[in-house]
């Protein structure tokens, strides 16, 4: 597992986490390839669906990077964002998964180190969990087989 | 309306591991008001239902349907064409809806996804509270609108008792007092009168007290 490179989807709105991610590029600050972005036009627009689809199709964590806290662009949907990953962190610990890999995120469209930061730490968190439990299955079933 | 709440995956989970074939309805109607067994919720359980089985390395074939209402035979026969690729249903509508389905498609088991909770109406978003015990003999008319059946912790029907205090409930400080809303709202209409009447033992054959209550209107059958 020590080569384990995670897979991140991160879930981020036009109007601060994205445009970080963009500064992060202007400033040539580097982060992880492992993260996936996925612009949305405001956190409010991702639902517990969407989080539980990228887990099902294989992603080892996913986060939501939204605004500041007052600070979002439709009023609340930073807010709303944070209360379906709490749900949804619920639904996984039902499930036996670590309600760690999924995570809400805040900051402003001119922190782009931050964004690059955030990236860093979370895909640290994830590679320190391990594989999703999805692949941890796939792997202990080959290792089986080749043993 | 009836207001439900999702069970514990868990329990889901043990209902349907003997099967691979799995019908998951949701219904149109008051679980899709109070967000837990309409169509979203279809898809997130049944996504839950894949994480769960994709960690044990299986996989589960699950068919979404969201019926208009679960708890009317002309949508329950909607699934018929389904049923013959099942193992099994799972029904998120309420007690109605799962019984409505289970009566109609009687080889295929049926499992319930929610727990149905109680009459309600929605004081906030995200909160519900109970507002009727279907009794059968309603009384909102004289007691200003609010009902002491469903609100009184003791059903009490010549209240407050001595467990009020400040207007809230013995049992707890986050609930009102029926009697003592009752009284303010009859105040406020001028009919302070009313609450002198002491009210007759109520009969509660109505309420089901006499059995599975039924309602017949001929005019409407066909």
């Amino acid at each position: 597992m020590e080569n384990f490179e995670p897979e991140i989807v991160a879930f981020c709105c036009h109007y601060c986490a994205y445009t970080a991610a963009d500064m992060a590029g202007s400033k040539r600050i580097s982060y992880p390839p492992n993260v996936k972005i996925i612009r949305v036009p405001c956190t409010g627009k991702v639902d517990a669906i969407h989080m539980m689809k990228a887990f099902e199709k294989g992603a080892d964590g996913v986060y939501v990077a939204g605004c500041l806290e007052g600070d979002c662009h439709f009023k609340n949907g930073n807010t709303r964002a944070g209360y379906r990953v709490a749900y949804v962190q619920k639904i996984l610990e039902e499930l036996g998964w670590e309600k760690d890999r999924l995570a809400m995120i805040t900051m402003s469209a001119g922190m782009g180190e931050r964004f690059a930061r955030t990236a860093r730490e979370f895909t640290e968190k994830i590679k320190e969990l391990g594989p999703s439990p999805i692949k941890q299955f796939n792997t202990d079933t080959h290792q089986q087989a080749a043993g | 309306m009836i207001t439900a709440e999702q069970k514990p995956l868990k329990e889901i989970i043990e209902y349907i591991s003997p099967y691979n074939r799995i019908l998951l309805v949701g219904c149109n109607e008051c679980v899709t008001v109070c967000a837990a067994g309409g169509r979203k919720e279809v898809g997130l359980l049944a996504s839950a239902l894949h994480l769960n089985c994709l960690k044990q390395g299986k996989t589960i074939e699950i068919k979404e349907l969201t019926l208009e209402r679960q708890c009317d035979p002309e949508y329950v026969e909607e699934l018929v064409s389904e049923i013959g690729r099942v193992d099994a249903i799972v029904s998120m509508a309420c007690g109605c809806g799962v019984q409505s389905v289970a009566a109609r498609y009687k080889e295929t088991p049926v499992f319930p996804a929610v727990n149905t909770k109680f009459m309600g109406a929605s004081v906030a978003q995200g909160i519900w509270e109970e507002r009727c015990k279907g009794c059968g003999d309603c009384m909102l008319g004289i007691t200003g609108g609010i009902c002491p059946v469903a609100r009184c912790s003791k059903h009490l029907l010549n209240g407050p008792c001595g467990g009020t205090s400040y207007g809230m409930c013995e049992i707890s400080p986050d609930v009102e007092c029926a009697w003592c809303l009752i009284w303010e709202r009859l105040k406020a209409l001028g009919m302070e009168k009313r609450y002198e009447e002491i009210m007759e033992a109520k009969d509660w054959r109505p309420a089901g007290g006499g059995g599975p209550r039924k309602i017949i209107r001929e005019d409407l059958s066909l």
